[in-house]
């Protein structure tokens, strides 16, 4: 058995390998560089399965107090490796578009930092699943965002990723300064900075309710950024669109989870100050409903595929918002808030990733990014066809996959906490996605095809995409193996308060 | 044993999608399904009764009772039946595809494997989620292969069952959630017995009352949520038409009898819109089925619309059997769904190869029909008859069930009054139907019609399955009654 910090310093240590590699090698190809990044993650995430698990020690004397090591922690890390894992291989697939927009003496050159960046991202991720503490958590969320930063201007002969580059640093700096507002307000009522304490302190000690709602408030703000939500949903369209798409597809599943983890995390504190609970839950009902009427709603009319996969991730928030907001009301039913969210972010990691690689496959070889590019690929390439035929199918909810589940159980949750209002703006969202998505599918199966050259597909994408295929009616037909990672330590947050 | 008859259709459509095999091997999927489910009926203790030929894999959620089990009962032996059946002939009366004809074949067979996994699911989840492995095929085969308005049929159907289902599904969580912690499972077989216990307050039944009956309500196109149902099996693939109309459809009747009758009974006497109770409702509704839907049949002058819109007039009278509530007409509403099913599926069957032949569907460009296609001319009217409620047919036995057990003497005045009222439904089809035969096989010859040439081979014994069933059932309903009723009395427990 390893220690748990093991995963990430392994990580770390092979990001920092690499750029070093990268900086003396003559050698004008870099894909290496992403084949050996890709190559020990997976020993890193093999390696997660024989560390040995313990939630963090509370007692102020332990130096380690700030970094907890639980099953749903180990959980995220997965994730994040899994993400990372598939974002490399799309960038592989990327490089050709990479590096006609990377100004460079020789072919080639330029390109390394790209296949190193998501390694730093993705220790940042593992680092925050395991933060019970405000300071490590935000060390670790600007590690992931600050790396975002860089590889989202990465092309910078595009205009669309410069002008994108721009807008997430603002927004994106914004933002932070927001979190770390509130992380000085919570400070400044509690006097602590671990989660578990900062309750303890919360629960105990008398102090206004106004001061203690504006730091909710500003972390909010702050997390909504990062999450997607309305109405801080502003810089995703954009951001996504002009990103190269690996950055678009590790964005819209890594900083996603990031969020919301740390969403859950920072909210169980409050939550735990009886008379403030339904006004917070109120406010997080609000803004799950906002979120998934514009997200579903605005995803209707577009015809870039890249920009309804950037509306759509708008959408899933909300219905992630809606778990969210159940949190401490649910009767006991359908499992926990937690595990809920846990296993909606798994189940969109799958089919978001299997989405952008064949969208990214497909618009490099198209050259172009709209739906009617998708024209009869099912003659094309029926096997990519068929990915995104499982990936649309999944996003939209239809059974059997693993999108399906996570919707189910935050449908269950909505309903078992009574949020009425909610469900029937689901019903109408779940509506609306299923005409946006399956837009796709139609045509794909039901146009002819502009070109009739398939396209084509690397062996390890190959193997990519049918593993994603796999898991994704795996996981929606036998949840078990995510869902039982929730039910040995449930999440902190997802504990129903006793009122 | 079940998960074998599940598995091979949708073994054999992934084979297809890629790219192996042929149309035989859609039809050896189709005959070997038959060959099953036959083995089951003959192997299903009717002495023993309840669910049989169970299988389960374990619990898959943790802290609830969720698992993949299959079982069959009576009744969902008799649905199983009626898939089979429809499948073979579905099969068998597809048309020819030039382009890609695996994808065809291939989702036909899952639309199949979706009623089937239904119907043998033991598992309240995998019940709901079988039935939706048939959205995603029905979309592709209308919007590709479909006649006429075929995109904007498919988004349409696509649209409103997607919307339908997740209705369903969270009406599905709110009864769950409304059983005590204690009892609360996702067994078919558990729940039954949890059902008879009555441990749902009158009062909370009402919500997931309407969740459940809006939910199945638009799979089933119960009007006013049936504006779906016409269009999408006019410009459906002859196949596709025949298993949604024929057995997809079911699924939602299947719901409503299994979910709605047994836990929810008392909500249909309570009142939920001024002094209307929820059962004053969905007899309004019926009859709009019966009665508005029927004038608009009647309006009809194309032969599929026709038949399409007649489909969703007898739902109608399925309906009013379950909001009956007593075992008569009960019995009915089920034998109904079994003989309407079959005749449906027949008259589909028949209409897609009128279209092969001569592509559009406008009386006033058929007639004379019987002249020279003779054997389609013979299922159309057998199916006619029975569509009608001809006695002989099991659409007779059934719907004199429905209406007998509409018209007991225990039932409220409206009760009767739509019973009295639905019996002129009788009239209306007998109408339109025909006029349709008529139109299209009476007469004298058009041109176009003395070119046709009648089925041929096998696809005539695949054909004359049904008519042959509906028959069969017409003549002995109480062998298909055995099956039904020990289900039926537990419902109703």
């Amino acid at each position: 058995m390893f220690p748990p910090i093991l995963l990430e310093i392994l990580v770390l240590v092979t990001g920092f390998v690499l750029l070093l590699a990268e900086s003396f090698s003559t050698s004008t190809s870099k894909r290496s560089l992403a084949s050996i990044g890709i190559f020990s993650l997976g020993w890193v995430f093999a390696l997660s399965f024989f560390v040995s698990s313990a939630p963090a020690a509370v007692d102020a004397g332990s130096y380690w107090n700030f970094y907890s090591a639980d099953s749903v922690s180990l959980l995220f890390k997965r994730i994040a490796l899994l993400t990372t894992m598939g974002v490399l291989v799309m960038a592989l697939d990327y490089e050709s578009v990479l590096a006609k927009n990377i100004p460079s003496s020789r072919p080639g050159a330029g390109t390394g930092e790209f296949f190193i960046l998501p390694l730093f991202t993705c220790a940042g991720l593992m680092l925050l699943a395991s933060a019970v503490d405000l300071v490590l958590a935000f060390a670790a969320l600007e590690l992931v965002t600050i790396s975002f930063y860089v590889m989202v201007a990465y092309m910078r002969r595009s205009h669309a990723s410069l002008e994108a580059g721009v807008k997430y640093l603002i927004l994106g700096a914004l933002s932070t300064g927001f979190f770390v507002f509130g992380i000085t307000w919570i400070f400044g009522i509690t006097g602590e900075t671990h989660f578990a304490k900062i309750a303890l302190k919360m629960a105990s000690v008398q102090h206004s309710d106004v001061a203690i709602l504006f730091a909710l408030v500003l972390v909010l703000v702050g997390l909504g950024f990062k999450v997607a939500a309305v109405p801080f949903q502003n810089w995703v369209p954009d951001v996504y669109q002009g990103a190269p798409t690996p950055v678009t597809a590790f964005l819209s599943v890594g900083s996603k989870a990031a969020g919301f983890l740390l969403l859950l995390r920072v909210l169980e504190p409050f939550l735990g100050v009886s008379s403030l609970a339904p006004k917070i839950l109120l406010v997080l009902a609000f803004l799950a409903g906002a979120t998934l009427v514009f997200g579903n709603l605005a995803a209707l009319p577009q015809n870039n595929l890249k920009r309804l996969l950037s509306y759509s991730s708008i959408g899933h928030a909300g219905y992630l918002l809606m778990a969210v907001a159940c949190v401490g009301t649910a009767r006991s039913g359908f499992g926990s808030v937690g595990s809920t969210v846990g296993f909606y972010l798994f189940a969109y990691l799958l089919m978001t990733l299997l989405g952008f690689i064949i969208f990214s496959l497909v618009s490099t070889h198209s050259k172009g990014e709209e739906i009617h590019h998708f024209n009869g690929l099912a003659k094309r390439s029926p096997l990519l066809a068929f990915g995104l035929l499982v990936s649309m199918s999944s996003l939209a909810g239809v059974p059997l996959t693993a999108g399906f589940y996570g919707k189910f159980l935050v449908f269950a949750q909505a309903v078992n906490s009574g949020h009425w209002v909610l469900l029937s703006l689901g019903v109408v969202t779940v509506g609306a996605g299923f005409y946006f998505y399956l837009r796709v599918v139609a045509a794909m199966y039901w146009n002819e095809p502009s070109e009739s050259a398939p396209i084509p597909v690397s062996f390890l994408t190959k193997t990519v995409i049918t593993l994603l295929v796999a898991g994704i009616f795996f996981f929606g037909i036998n949840p078990k193996p995510v869902l039982a990672a929730f039910q040995q330590t449930a999440i902190q947050s997802a504990k129903a308060p006793s009122h | 044993m079940l998960t074998t008859l599940l598995l091979v259709p949708i073994v054999v459509a992934a084979a297809l999608f890629m790219g192996m095999g042929c149309r035989r091997w859609a039809k050896y999927s189709a005959l070997f399904q038959l060959v099953l489910t036959l083995l089951l009926w003959l192997g299903y203790n009717q002495d023993k009764g309840g669910y049989q030929f169970v299988s389960s894999s374990g619990p898959l959620f943790p802290g609830l009772d969720l698992s993949y089990s299959v079982g069959v009962d009576g009744f969902s032996m008799v649905m199983l039946l009626l898939t089979a059946l429809v499948t073979v002939a579905a099969v068998w009366m597809s048309p020819v595809i030039e382009s890609r004809s695996n994808l065809f074949d291939g989702s036909v067979l899952l639309i199949s494997a979706g009623a089937t996994g239904a119907f043998v699911a033991k598992d309240l989840f995998f019940f709901y989620a079988f039935h939706e492995l048939a959205l995603i095929p029905t979309f592709l085969l209308i919007g590709f292969w479909g006649s006429g308005e075929r995109q904007k049929a498919a988004w349409k159907i696509t649209i409103y069952l997607g919307l339908g289902s997740i209705i369903l599904l969270i009406g599905l969580a709110d009864l769950l959630l409304s059983i005590p912690e204690a009892h609360r499972t996702f067994d078919l077989q558990k729940l039954q017995e949890v059902a008879a216990s009555h441990l749902i307050p009158a009062v909370a039944q009402v919500r997931p009352w309407i969740l459940l009956t809006v939910g199945f309500g638009i799979l089933i196109s119960l009007f006013p949520f049936h504006s779906w149902a016409a269009p999408a099996y006019a410009s459906a693939p002859t196949p596709v038409a025949m298993l949604h109309s024929g057995v997809l459809k079911k699924f939602g009747l299947y719901g409503m009898v299994r979910l709605v009758v047994p836990f929810l009974p008392q909500a249909f006497t309570q009142p939920v819109l001024g002094t209307w109770t929820a059962q004053d409702l969905l007899l309004a509704a019926l009859l709009g089925n019966i009665l508005y839907v029927g004038l608009v049949t009647i309006a009809q002058k194309k032969l599929d619309y026709v038949i399409g819109n007649s489909s969703v007039m007898h739902m109608g009278y399925i309906f009013l059997g379950i909001a009956s509530l007593n075992i008569v007409g009960l019995s009915g509403a089920c034998l109904l769904m079994f003989a309407h099913g079959l005749s449906a599926a027949a008259l589909f069957a028949i209409c897609g190869a009128l279209r092969e032949r001569e592509g559009s569907l406008s009386f006033e460009r058929l007639g004379g029909a019987a002249k020279t296609i003779p054997f389609l001319g013979i299922c159309f009217a057998m199916a006619t008859f029975a569509s009608i409620g001809l006695p002989g047919f099991a659409n007779f036995a059934s719907e004199t069930m429905v209406f007998f057990g509409g018209f007991n003497p225990g039932a409220s005045t409206f009760m009767k009054t739509t019973t009295i009222l639905s019996l002129w439904g009788v009239v209306i089809s007998a109408v339109y139907m025909l006029r349709a035969y008529k139109a299209v096989f009476l007469g004298a010859p058009t041109n176009a019609s003395l070119k046709w040439t009648d089925l041929e081979g096998t696809a005539k014994f695949a054909l004359a399955l049904l008519p042959i069933a509906l028959l069969f059932g017409g003549f002995f309903p109480r062998y298909f009654l055995s099956y039904l009723k020990p289900t039926l009395e537990a419902a109703l427990r």
